[in-house]
């Protein structure tokens, strides 16, 4: 099976930003906004990358769908 | 893609909605604390439902008017796609209503006996069971006139019950759900805290724009599919 560059990208990108997430038990909480306001900055963005991953999901059917309509017609 | 300008709005206005849905001031009020951000995607669900299944009742007026059945297409289409928001606002009420209305210091089989005789409730949930026979009653029928002929005529019964079921009844009757005895059901325009009108007006817009693009692929969908029998 072929991976796209792109989406290959994309999980090496996640993968890291995961591991910068990841606690090492020292208390050393840094001005990270991600941190700030008891960590809700992060739910904020996984809510937001599932929004988006919803709707770029709509846009690809739409295309879709206006591509099979030119088909047909 | 077609006509993208309105598509690109929903876009934007959603994402707004999540963002400062989340991190914007609320009041704070007992009982509900943070949970008063649900008015942002509950309602919504709500307001979007109503507006779909109005776009439903006029299309299926028109296709009573035009006996074209690209009308009778667009009506379903509205009417399931409100269908799906309905369901969804339903689901989320009643997660809402589990961390707010239901008592910690009873067990939950009393909490839901006060729960169940929700009035708002019980006329959504009829509300919904119409619209379900809807589809059951359109999708019996093969004839594909006589499917849309009768579908459009119970299409405006349905809408008929809607006021009944979700506008009038919550209002006569007491309930633990806000706003109701003196005004809109589902929530108080004239007592919304204008922070969350900032985010609550542009939800609105965003969801519903949402669920008439969803309905237009749909459609779209329908129409490929039914292109012989289209004039």
């Amino acid at each position: 099976m072929r991976i796209p560059q792109s989406l290959l990208t994309l999980i090496s990108v996640l993968l890291l930003t995961a591991s910068y997430g990841q606690d090492d038990g020292s208390k050393v909480d840094m001005a990270d906004a991600m941190r700030s306001n008891g960590r809700i900055y992060v739910v904020v963005t996984v809510v937001i990358v599932i929004l988006i991953g919803l709707l770029i999901y709509l846009v690809r059917l739409d295309r879709k769908m206006t591509k099979m309509e030119k088909e047909r017609s | 893609m077609h006509k993208s300008w309105w598509k690109i709005l929903c876009v934007i206005l959603l994402i707004y909605t999540f963002i400062a849905g989340f991190l914007m001031d609320v009041p704070r009020l007992p009982a509900l604390s943070e949970t008063i951000r649900n008015l942002y995607f509950h309602v919504c669900m709500w307001f979007c439902m109503m507006i779909l299944f109005t776009a439903s009742v006029v299309y299926a007026i028109r296709y009573l008017r035009s006996n074209n059945l690209r009308d009778d297409i667009y009506s379903r289409q509205f009417a399931v796609v409100g269908i799906v928001f309905g369901v969804l606002g339903y689901a989320t009420g009643a997660i809402w209503m589990s961390y707010t209305w239901a008592d910690p210091n009873n067990s939950s089989f009393q909490s839901f006996n006060a729960v169940a005789r929700e009035p708002k409730l019980i006329g959504a949930a009829i509300a919904l069971l119409i619209y379900f026979a809807y589809m059951i009653l359109r999708d019996s029928i093969s004839d594909i006139d006589k499917r849309a002929r009768i579908s459009a005529v119970y299409n405006i019964f349905a809408y008929a019950l809607l006021f009944p079921t979700i506008w009038i009844i919550p209002r006569l009757l007491p309930s633990l759900h806000p706003g109701g005895e003196n005004g809109n059901p589902a929530l108080d325009f004239k007592d919304i805290d204008n922070r969350m009108r900032v985010v609550f007006y542009p939800a609105v817009i965003g969801w519903t724009l949402l669920g008439v693009w969803i309905t237009s692929l749909k459609i779209r969908l329908a129409l490929l599919k039914e292109k012989g029998l289209l004039k």
